[in-house]
């Protein structure tokens, strides 16, 4: 316990960085996950196809094979690509932006199929009935869409982003200073890694319980005015 | 003729090909360690988790407490720290290590591996189960007991086949996440599929054949288990598909009629 509180300033530091990699990840996820949904739904086939492929790919590979393969490759083929054309030098990923540039992506896909699936979920008349009232698009988005969505997503997004948090901890193997890689180094040179990995178990108990807790806020404010049935 | 493809693949190639198929076997033997320690661990978490999804969805408070701590604490910490805990972490204890297991089984990346990754499932699987018994349907379990079957008969009879059925379709997710999972053994030094991948580019410098090969054996490992357990699901589920969706042959110089 002592040694936890010595080496406290490494493992909060850590626990931010794992932070900072979680919420930014989850809003590229986000983003990719309305847009696929959007491409998946629409009626050009060209996007339907990219985006069938896309889910396909993202949950189909483990997240660490992509993450290295960026981290490596991506490095790799930007300076490739610098070399050919001539605009840059040396162009370096950092361990951060490929990891939220590729956990993002990847949980992107899941989203998609939540966001679709939510959307199916609302009633088609309601959609007819904006577009009878004269609303624009963007306005029955706003108005009848989005709100509806929210709600019936929410157990599917709450699913993933869980996971997500999870996720995270992969990223410490290309060497980001995440909380693991933190935990792990005071662990090595203290011989004593069983309690750091411990805390650092902890440390992400406590985060899916707060992330657990906000979800639940969540879920009540847009559940406000529904019935539920006793055995749901 | 083959000379030539070498030859032409050597130069137009963007990845060398030609390394990835002189290493081929090595990707296999790699893709046979990973279906090993996914499989050996979704059979022993599977196992663990009947008696504890039994006890879940019951209401002793001392039997469900314990396994609730440890559904909660596998299910909300990563895999990857999991497996840290116990490969390196265990060495910590000197009383551990003068067990007779630590030589053998502690001590072997492998074992803390398939212990880690076991325990692990087994937590996912036991919610998974409890979810599913609680969701027998009362009229069910009436029946069962108005035929006078003792406890442990309509839990066998009953609520355990039809809970297992109704499972499938979120097992198969367990399935395909635990695969994606054991890539966590190839960072404790197991040449698994990923660790293959690792260790080519490694060797050659290379920075994306490894991986590639190993991203696309993955996904067709991925899909032919969905594939399984689609077919399954239909063989399983069958009673619960709406009478349409089941196609029914009819039968010749009958006349035909849907059942």
């Amino acid at each position: 316990m002592d040694l936890i509180i010595e080496y406290q300033g490494q493992l909060l530091s850590g626990t931010w960085v794992t932070v900072k990699l979680a919420v930014l990840s989850l809003l590229i996820a986000v983003m990719f996950g309305l847009l696929g949904a959007w491409a998946k739904l629409s009626k050009n086939l060209l996007a339907q196809k990219t985006a069938a492929g896309y889910t396909t790919i993202v949950r189909g590979v483990p997240d660490l094979v992509l993450i290295l393969l960026v981290f490596f490759g991506g490095q790799e083929l930007a300076n490739q690509i610098g070399s050919l054309t001539g605009l840059w030098d040396y162009a370096e990923i950092s361990q951060f932006a490929a990891g939220v540039g590729t956990i993002g992506v990847v949980f992107g896909g899941y989203m998609t199929e939540t966001f679709r699936g939510a959307i199916l979920a609302i009633p088609r008349g309601q959609i007819e009935a904006g577009v009878a009232c004269g609303m624009s698009r963007f306005t029955i988005f706003r108005r009848i869409i989005w709100p509806q969505m929210v709600r019936y997503a929410l157990p599917g997004f709450s699913n993933n982003w869980l996971v997500q948090i999870k996720s995270t901890a992969l990223v410490s193997v290309i060497g980001l200073q995440d909380v693991v890689y933190n935990g792990f180094v005071a662990g090595r040179s203290t011989r004593q890694l069983f309690t750091f990995m411990f805390a650092v178990l902890m440390i992400y108990l406590v985060l899916t319980a707060i992330s657990d807790a906000g979800l639940r806020w969540l879920d009540k404010k847009y559940s406000k005015g529904i019935v539920r049935s006793e055995d749901g | 003729m083959g000379e030539a493809i070498i030859q032409f693949l050597d130069t137009w190639s963007p990845i060398d090909i030609v390394l990835i198929a002189q290493n081929f076997d090595r990707f296999l033997l790699g893709a046979w360690i990973t279906l090993k320690l996914t499989g050996l661990s979704l059979i022993i978490g599977g196992i663990i988790s009947i008696p504890l999804a039994i006890i879940r969805a019951g209401n002793n408070p001392f039997l469900n407490a314990p396994v609730w701590a440890f559904t909660y604490l596998f299910r909300g910490t990563p895999l990857l720290v999991q497996t840290y805990l116990i490969y390196y972490g265990l060495g910590q204890f000197e009383w551990i290590r003068e067990t007779a297991l630590w030589q053998p089984v502690l001590s072997q990346a492998w074992y803390c591996a398939l212990i880690a990754f076991s325990l692990n499932t087994a937590a996912y699987t036991t919610e998974l189960l409890r979810g599913s018994i609680i969701t027998t349907s009362k009229g069910e379990i009436e029946a069962a007991k108005a035929c006078g079957f003792s406890n442990s008969m309509r839990l066998r009879r009953i609520v355990l086949p039809s809970a297992f059925r109704r499972a499938l379709p979120a097992y198969s997710n367990e399935v395909i996440f635990m695969l994606h999972g054991s890539v966590v053994a190839s960072t404790i030094t197991i040449q698994d599929l990923l660790g293959v991948g690792r260790w080519l580019n490694g060797r050659y410098y290379l920075a994306y054949e490894g991986f590639i090969t190993a991203a696309v054996l993955y996904l067709i490992i991925v899909l032919l288990i969905s594939k399984g357990f689609r077919i399954w699901e239909k063989h399983w589920l069958a009673h619960l598909y709406p009478q349409d969706a089941v196609k029914v042959k009819p039968k010749k110089g009958l006349a035909s009629f849907r059942v």
